[in-house]
């Protein structure tokens, strides 16, 4: 294989302006922490933080291997087997991903918690779904979509003669999937379970209605009751110091695999396995998955919802507006995302040192941090340097995409991977620059992964609530902020609707992301 | 049977579903961009508020003075303590003239960081010293007394103790609901400590985490799993039940109890302040008063029972509890190494 050139001035350039926005929040954690450097390390090191991060690690540690357990069955079972309505299988599983997870944990409680709806039209009782449990099963449900979208896409573009050459030396499809499919599955699994453990760590919503004294409770005590910033800002930098540990555990798993096709030609599609009487548990258990992290829920939201239309406490020209704005704030924090991550995960890939590894590395301090803090690291950066953006649509986009940028460099990433470098390297050796190689070449062969990722950041940003609410332009509401608005108070009737149409608009992406799947790449 | 959409179409179609969407929040942008404010004209002038309190805990007091004073008030709503965070952040810079907390600790934080402006003798003379700081940067606006709330289908109000105290003894074992993360229930506790000292605090708190008290986030769901059955007694705020059963009816399970030995109920304040930095001091200075009139403290009391603070107000007939049997902690509302040392307290006791 050819050398690695060294990234064009241009591209380097894009990629540490991107790195520089994404380090922000953690760069303003690292200006209050060394503002009273002893009192953050007294917080940080203490017996308690370490406790508290053991008990976070247990729960992201578990809610990984979940989300792997449940992606790779279902992910193997739409794109490989001939399971019956494997398409509608495969939207309705991504689908849980629409749900935020603070409405998530709370529809799970009115449905599972004790003296819950299922407890009472079943009248048998439920193990607790508090503590530990709750918080795994939470999480888990509404987070595993994160492995099983580019599972699915992965295991599309996978070439089949591999398989085909293993099955014709009479090995059987267990021995196959182990030996041929698997090691080609363990980057993206790799990618996709970084997401979710990412997710898991930063979490606020889920893990406080749940009753998890996750490491975030740790940082809303600091500062929500002793308006401690130093204490949040020791302990939101242990967070950042976990994620490059997540980074590189991960990135030990996706070096060095060559994954893109060596063969030439275009792919040729694979024999679906016939799953025969297996189909049955096959369905059931796809079935199990949608009914618990999709129809429940949402079953619980029409049900409030009809109670709240029945009451007439909902204006429908309120509804479309709020709709409206979290549709603009989400449109333009998916293209910023995708822009950005095309950026990094160009570099990363395509010119691996130490400088694009670092900057790569740098993207994902966003997400591992409580919304609450990337907040406060804008507010504090914003009002010093470019006060005239400060609460307005453009900082606030800014704001959603430094969040949640991790989410699209995955996808670009992995697709990336798949393509081989040695088409663009054709392209340079018949005297394109590398510009012209990279808008002409790269980016409409990885258009797959490029749309799969902006339509994660699209998901996320519509369902964001505590970076809106500090940062938005005053006055600014979301589905997402009226949600809060509604249940703040119990009001949980009235927060149904938006709920709802809140589902409706971010499942459009949801059903693009599971046709990536099915598309070819 | 139609037959299936091939790929593309599918995904056009999508894409179609998606574009029209878009085309919306174009629209829904240009038509709610500017509201919350209320008026769309720019050349009134007005005020930006911080409000911890939700839209309909605050509304109708702020439409009163836009229409009296002809100003506009642009509110932002979040969690007070999220924006008693922002202000610290911004400093000077803060677009802030008013800081409406829902929560006495974030107000205390913000007049410590020195961001809140002394207000007007007129404004502090509203409002009885007791509910109001010392050093006159803050006044309470409305009370919210920390009650004991039970669920009426399965216990008897004369079952109750006569404070929080006495829910260790083991009749109630795993039937209590509280908040230890919430700082309504730091507040009660630091009120606990200057009272009765820290060795009896943490004695409680121990004896209360042994008995099996349930943690929740908050208030709320509190009042619900009473409502559910899950528990069937809690330590919570008085007016989210009033609230519940404003909204669900008289036949709503939970009631309040006013436990009337010692500490057993305590008032906590709702309260406001101007900044430091706000160039439109004298606009400021009139919201404050609007809050504190006669209007604005009648519906605050009739719509969220809370007991209104200004000086000749009538609490909602429904609070049978007078203001002035629910006593105040003097000491915790300004002190927040106080909370500080309530928070350790309370996590040495395992109870947070």
């Amino acid at each position: 294989m050819a050398r690695t050139r060294p990234a064009p001035v241009w591209l380097l350039a894009a990629g540490a302006i991107v790195g520089a926005a994404a380090v922000l929040p953690a760069a303003y954690l690292a200006v209050v922490v060394f503002g009273d450097f002893s009192a953050a390390m007294e917080t940080a090191l203490s017996s308690r933080a370490l406790e508290t991060l053991l008990r976070t690690a247990a729960l992201t540690a578990a809610v990984v291997a979940a989300s792997v357990a449940l992606a790779l069955p279902i992910g193997w079972l739409t794109v490989r087997t001939d399971l019956p309505g494997r398409r509608l299988w495969a939207v309705l599983c991504t689908l849980p991903l629409v749900i935020p997870s603070y409405v998530g944990a709370y529809l799970l409680v009115a449905a599972l918690g004790p003296k819950g709806m299922v407890q009472d039209a079943l009248g048998i009782e439920l193990p607790s779904i508090y503590g530990f449990f709750g918080a795994w099963l939470v999480l888990t449900l509404f987070t595993y979509p994160l492995v099983l979208i580019p599972l699915r896409a992965t295991l599309r573009g996978i070439d089949p003669q591999l398989e085909d050459a293993a099955r014709a030396m009479g090995r059987g499809p267990l021995e196959v999937f182990r030996s041929i499919v698997l090691p080609q599955l363990w980057p993206v699994i790799a990618a996709g379970s970084l997401l979710v453990a990412l997710f898991t760590i930063s979490d606020f919503g889920a893990v406080s209605i749940l009753r998890f004294d996750s490491f975030t409770s740790e940082i809303y005590i600091a500062y929500q009751s002793s308006f401690d910033r130093v204490a949040a800002a020791a302990l939101g930098s242990v967070l950042v110091v976990a994620m490059l540990g997540l980074l590189f555990a991960s990135s030990r798993v996706r070096s060095a695999r060559r994954v893109h096709r060596l063969g030439p030609g275009t792919l040729r599609p694979t024999r679906p396995y016939r799953l025969g009487r297996w189909r049955w548990p096959a369905l059931a258990f796809c079935a199990l998955v949608v009914l618990v992290a999709f129809v429940l829920p949402v079953g619980v939201l029409i049900y409030w919802a009809s109670k709240g239309i029945s009451t007439g406490s909902t204006s429908w020209d309120t509804i479309a507006a709020l709709g409206g704005n979290s549709l603009l704030i989400a449109v333009w924090a998916a293209a910023a995302g995708a822009i950005a991550a095309l950026v990094v995960a160009a570099l990363a890939v395509r010119y691996p040192s130490r400088a694009t590894r670092a900057i790569e590395r740098l993207s994902h301090a966003g997400y591992a941090l409580p919304g609450i803090l990337v907040a406060l690291g804008l507010v504090f950066f914003a009002t010093r340097a470019v006060p005239a953006l400060y609460q307005t649509i453009a900082l606030l986009v800014f704001a959603m995409t430094i969040h949640y940028l991790p989410l699209a460099i995955g996808p670009t990433a992995s697709s990336l991977i798949q393509l081989s470098p040695r088409i663009e390297e054709a392209a340079r050796g018949m005297g394109r620059g590398p510009a012209e190689v990279f808008r002409t070449i790269t980016i409409p062969l990885a258009r797959g992964g490029v749309m799969a990722g902006a339509a994660l950041v699209f998901l996320h940003a519509m369902k964001e609530l505590t970076v809106t609410l500090i940062l938005s332009p005053i006055g600014f509401k979301t589905l997402a902020t009226d949600i809060w608005t509604q249940t703040t108070y119990g009001f949980y009737e009235a927060s149904a609707i938006p709920a709802l149409v809140l589902l409706a608009v971010a499942a459009v992406p949801v059903y693009l992301l599971s046709e990536q799947g099915a598309a070819p790449p | 049977m139609i037959p299936p959409l091939s790929q593309r179409t599918r995904l056009l179609a999508a894409l179609a579903v998606f574009a029209a969407l878009v085309l919306l929040a174009g629209c829904g942008f240009s038509t709610e961009g500017s509201s919350g404010g209320g008026s769309n004209e720019p050349d009134v002038e007005g005020i930006t508020l911080y409000s911890g309190r939700i839209p309909a805990a605050i509304g109708p007091a702020v439409d009163s003075y836009e229409a009296e004073a002809d100003r506009d008030v642009q509110v932002r709503f979040a969690e007070t303590a999220d924006l008693a965070a922002t202000l610290v952040e911004e400093g000077d810079a803060s677009p802030a003239d008013v800081f409406f907390a829902q929560e006495p600790g974030a107000i205390a934080a913000v007049a410590e960081a020195g961001l809140l402006t002394k207000l007007p003798q007129d404004i502090l003379d509203r409002v009885p010293a007791r509910y109001r700081d010392p050093e006159g940067r803050w006044v309470g606006v409305t009370g919210r007394a920390r009650v004991i709330a039970y669920n009426k289908d399965v216990v008897e109000e004369s079952e109750l103790p006569p404070s929080p105290f006495g829910l260790t003894a083991p009749k109630w074992k795993d039937r209590v609901g509280w908040s230890p993360a919430s700082s309504s229930m730091q507040e009660y506790v630091t009120a606990l400590r200057a009272k009765y000292g820290d060795d009896r605090t943490k004695q409680w708190l121990e004896e209360m985490v042994d008995n099996g008290a349930v943690s929740f986030p908050d208030n709320v769901t509190i009042r619900d799993a009473i409502a559910k059955g899950e528990i069937d007694v809690g330590l919570i705020n008085h007016y989210y039940v009033a609230q519940a059963i404003g909204e669900e009816g008289p036949d709503y399970p939970v009631a309040v109890y006013f436990p009337p030995g010692g500490l057993g109920s305590l008032m906590l304040l709702t309260s406001v302040g101007v900044l430091e930095s706000s160039d439109r001091k004298p606009e400021a200075f009139a919201f404050v008063r609007s809050l504190l009139s006669d209007r604005s403290q009648a519906f605050f009391t009739s719509s969220s029972k809370e007991y209104p603070l200004a000086k000749g107000a009538k609490p909602d007939p429904s609070l049978s509890v007078p203001v002035n049997k629910i006593p105040v902690s003097d000491s915790s509302l300004v002190d927040l190494k106080e909370i500080q040392g309530t928070i350790e307290l309370m996590q040495e006791s395992g109870a947070l």
